[in-house]
């Protein structure tokens, strides 16, 4: 039987080993992709971030719980980031979660963001559209510990979630640019801890003054603790209310497409750059070409244009 | 692209010293592989499923407490109940002589005493490579 099909027939094995083919670039994975996509498009997909240590998978694994009280199946996708130096990682996040290790309702992965930029893998959307395919209900995708410049996520899922907590010091100005941008609700984690107030209060001031002519539209921003498990009722329902939200006002139907948009855009780019490589012969003339420019026989923009303005030329002409 | 090796280390048992889990998971990485960490108190059963979800290539498990003997083979069992029995599983931690070649037979294919080189480990791994990367 075909590895497409045992994913949609839910065979964990499958899903996980789906999941290696598409972090390594197998050469079915293009394939592989193709034969799911027909079946995926009913989950829901949440993403988590925030920075480092705020509590994001601690949060995921209670959020979890809440969802399989509920009946849902859980996905989690868990991105740690990958040492520049040796390649490797360590793939703690789980490490929170593992409460829920043996519940068949439950697949969480592990991933390296293996030299990707963005708070995610390169092959996290791909992993999504697995535990779609396969039936999980809602995915949630744990991003690496991120500042404000690192949100691809949010390309990725339905409603983003943007866990901040006390005592972040200076971190707390450029959080504030990003609450500006980032997220759907505001989770303020840790507030057993005496100054999580004052956080709450900075966010709502932040999303004060971008709302100010229309505080309906305000985000809910919401104190937790994931530790002892306060508020976390209430963020769930929070959450919920606010996928009807953007359910009902077309919001959630407009994300989608922009996802299939991104997700479009970035195969085409990589296909094409790939084409353009193999046809310009791109690594063998690298060389020679480095030493027209240094000897300023060429210039780069001359170079490149004249090349590829040829390569058409004999394209077209066959 | 070459296949990136994933290793689990795992804790199964009740002693809750984990800074020789720890140490083994951050050596693994700067050598480059990838490890999932899950903590101490792992059941056999929640180290099998969680080896299957990360389809990793190796599991490792660490124990202190003394029972080995139960304990691994029961992760062996619990993989096999998966059937995932392709994942290579090694042990380590306080573990004498005389019970190594019972654990060899349950089908731990390697055994690290307290104060082996990690580079052993290393080449444990690495002379594994092949056979993780046909699969
Ligand atoms: N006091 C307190 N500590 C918490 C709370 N939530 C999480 N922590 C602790 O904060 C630390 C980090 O928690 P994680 O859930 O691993 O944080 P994370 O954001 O997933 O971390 P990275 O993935 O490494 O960025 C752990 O020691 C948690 O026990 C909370 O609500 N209150
Ligand atoms: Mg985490």
């Amino acid at each position: 039987m075909s590895l497409a099909r045992n994913i949609i027939q839910g065979d964990i094995r499958a899903i996980a080993r789906a999941m290696t083919w598409i972090e390594n670039e197998h050469e079915a994975k293009e394939q592989l992709i193709d034969e799911i996509f027909p079946d995926c498009g009913r989950a829901t997909v949440w993403g988590i971030t925030g920075p480092p240590g705020a509590g994001k998978s601690t949060l995921t694994d209670q959020l979890i719980t809440r969802e399989r009280r509920q009946g849902r199946k859980v996905g989690i996708i868990a991105v740690d980031p990958s040492s520049p130096f040796s390649g490797g990682a360590i793939l703690g996040d789980r490490l929170r979660m593992q409460q829920h290790a043996t519940d068949d309702g439950v697949f969480i992965r592990s991933m390296a963001s293996r030299g990707h930029l963005g708070g995610v893998a390169g092959s996290t959307g791909d992993a999504v559209k697995v535990l779609d395919a396969a039936g999980f209900d809602t995915i949630i995708v744990e991003t690496i510990g991120v500042g404000q410049t690192e949100i691809e996520v949010m390309g990725m899922a339905d409603i983003v979630l943007l866990v901040l907590v006390p005592g972040l010091g200076d971190e707390i100005q450029a959080l504030k640019a990003g609450v500006m941008e980032i997220g759907d609700l505001f989770v303020i984690n840790k507030a057993d801890r005496d100054d999580a107030g004052k956080i709450k209060a900075e966010v709502e001031y932040v999303l004060g003054l971008k709302y100010a002519e229309n505080m309906a539209a305000k985000n809910p921003v919401l104190m937790v603790s994931a530790l002892t498990g306060q508020g976390i009722d209430d963020l769930h329902h929070s959450l919920y209310s606010y996928l009807n939200l953007i359910r009902s006002s077309g919001t959630l139907e407009q994300r989608r497409r922009d996802r299939l948009a991104g997700e479009l855009r970035t195969i085409a780019a990589a296909k094409i750059e790939a084409l353009v490589h193999y046809h310009l012969d791109f690594e063998d003339r690298l060389d020679s070409w480095v030493e027209m420019l240094y000897s300023r026989k060429e210039s780069p923009y001359g170079l490149m244009n004249g090349r590829i303005e040829s390569l058409i030329k004999e394209l077209t002409d066959k | 692209m070459a296949k990136k090796i994933r290793i689990l280390i795992g804790k199964p048992g009740l002693d809750g010293h984990d800074r020789g889990a720890k140490y083994i998971a951050r050596a693994l990485k700067d050598a480059g592989y990838e490890v999932v960490y899950t903590g101490i108190r792992q059941s056999p059963e929640a180290i099998a499923r969680t080896a299957v979800q990360e389809d990793v290539d190796f599991v490792g498990l660490s124990l202190l407490s003394g029972a080995h003997n139960e304990l691994f083979p029961e992760v062996i069992r619990q993989l096999k109940q998966e059937k995932a029995d392709d994942i290579i599983v090694f042990g380590g931690g306080v573990i004498p002589d005389d019970d190594i070649p019972g654990l060899t037979a349950a089908g731990i294919e390697a055994v690290f005493t307290p104060g082996t080189p990690i580079k052993d480990v290393i080449a444990f791994i690495e002379a594994n490579r092949e056979r993780v990367e046909s699969k």
